[in-house]
């Protein structure tokens, strides 16, 4: 995969620092499944978090802390219960924290029509912001909006152009409240992106504004 | 060669320590020591190595959980948890990835989400890799991780500042924007700009 849009060095410090909202943190190891070159600037971002560890003032243990976990140590592991992936004919086509998640092919998801040429599925997770997968049809372009938080997208299938440039599979756009921008779907193929928010969109638009109760991103 | 009190201490680990190291060469021992102990535990599972990774970390995990503003019971209970990874995942520990520090980091952040999100799917964590001997140096990032303690230090006291609040304290960068007062852009920027000057501390290949 020729990935060329990658995260913001604040964003992965904040995965790395466990600050993410779920949906977004998601959305960060998805890419790291596709992006080796994210995956060894995590290890950095990490290291951040061993060396603050290392720096920390240590606490004081409950009493026997020690003694009660040794005893623990030759208890047989318990399997969690692991979502059990299914082999299918797009397998490969999700990346693995994603297809963990919904299990099943892209084309079985509810998809729901939300505008012209525009479907979506709610994820549905925890936080502030909304987690969503959005499958925006050829020559369709989203409204112009900008962010109160961040945004990120995470480009799964397709492509799309908007001000910042091109952004094909495995490509991540990371949009905070000082970018507006109207992504365009520029091939005859659906772009199909994961969209993680910790914040609602502000749409700027007249369009924007009206289709904006019925989106709701 | 001149040795200090080998009692002296908490960290038995660096009982030998030459007057004459800098306090990154002590560091870096120390460091050292800790990913070595560690790389043993997975060889030998011996427990007395555990005994002795739990003396200098267990304390330092429960300290960070508490920052992130677990309540004192449900702080020691994650820190057993994430210790007890430490002992079944041992054989997951690439010392030419992470140092022993960084490893037990991440698994101590990772159970402190689990537990935020109990009921949900976790699929935070990447799937384990064995570790590859042949992909990087040894021990190449615990020396990035030495000079990035250093560096660490040196920062600005607001790029530190907004460096703890996400780390130690877990909070969102809008959540650190609403608590200093100032805008998003600028906790970002800050955070950008304090990774920047870790990484040029850490030298060439940043």
């Amino acid at each position: 995969m020729n990935i060329s849009h990658h995260f913001d060095d604040a964003t992965l410090m904040a995965y790395s620092a466990g600050s993410l909202p779920q949906g977004m943190a998601l959305l960060v190891a998805c890419h790291l499944h596709w992006c080796e070159h994210c995956r060894e600037r995590v290890d950095a971002t990490n290291a951040v978090g061993g060396v603050l560890l290392d720096d920390i003032e240590p606490v004081s243990l409950g009493e026997g802390a020690l003694n009660d976990l040794l005893a623990r140590l030759d208890e047989p592991e318990q399997e969690l219960a692991k979502p059990v992936s299914r082999p299918s004919a797009s397998a490969g086509q999700l990346p693995a924290p994603l297809a963990e998640l919904v299990g099943c092919d892209i084309d079985e998801l509810p998809w729901k029509r939300i505008g012209y040429g525009v479907r979506q599925v709610d994820l549905d997770l925890d936080g502030p912001g909304a987690t969503r997968l959005l499958r925006i049809s050829p020559g369709v372009s989203v409204p112009h909006h900008t962010h109160t938080g961040n945004e990120l997208t995470l480009i799964l299938s397709g492509s799309y152009n908007d001000e910042v440039g091109r952004f094909c599979r495995g490509d991540v756009a990371d949009l905070d409240g000082e970018m507006e921008h109207q992504p365009l779907v520029d091939t005859d193929e659906d772009c199909i992106c994961l969209i993680a928010t910790d914040a609602p969109l502000k749409f700027t638009g007249l369009f924007g504004r009206l289709v904006q109760p019925f989106i709701g991103l | 060669m001149q040795k200090d009190d080998a009692g002296g201490g908490d960290v038995n680990a660096a009982a030998i320590t030459p007057q004459s190291m800098t306090s990154e060469e002590r560091r870096k021992q120390v460091r050292d020591e800790w990913s070595a102990c560690l790389t043993r535990l997975a060889e030998t599972r011996d427990k007395t190595e555990f005994a002795r990774l739990f003396g200098y970390f267990a304390p330092r995990v429960k300290a960070y959980l508490l920052r992130l503003g677990m309540v004192d019971a449900t702080a020691e209970e994650v820190m057993q948890e994430a210790m007890l990874l430490v002992w079944r995942k041992a054989h997951l520990f690439n010392r030419s990835k992470a140092s022993a520090s960084t490893w037990i980091f991440t698994l101590a952040r990772n159970q402190s989400i689990d537990r935020m999100r109990r009921d949900k799917v976790q699929f935070y964590e990447l799937p384990e890799e064995e570790p590859d001997p042949d992909h990087r140096d040894m021990g190449e990032h615990s020396v990035i991780e030495d000079r990035m303690q250093e560096a660490i230090a040196t920062l600005p006291e607001g790029q530190a500042q907004v460096l703890h609040l996400s780390y130690y304290e877990g909070k969102s960068h809008s959540e650190i924007a609403e608590q200093l007062g100032i805008p998003l852009g600028s906790v970002k920027s800050r955070l950008r700009l304090a990774f920047s000057k870790l990484k040029a501390h850490w030298g060439e290949d940043a």
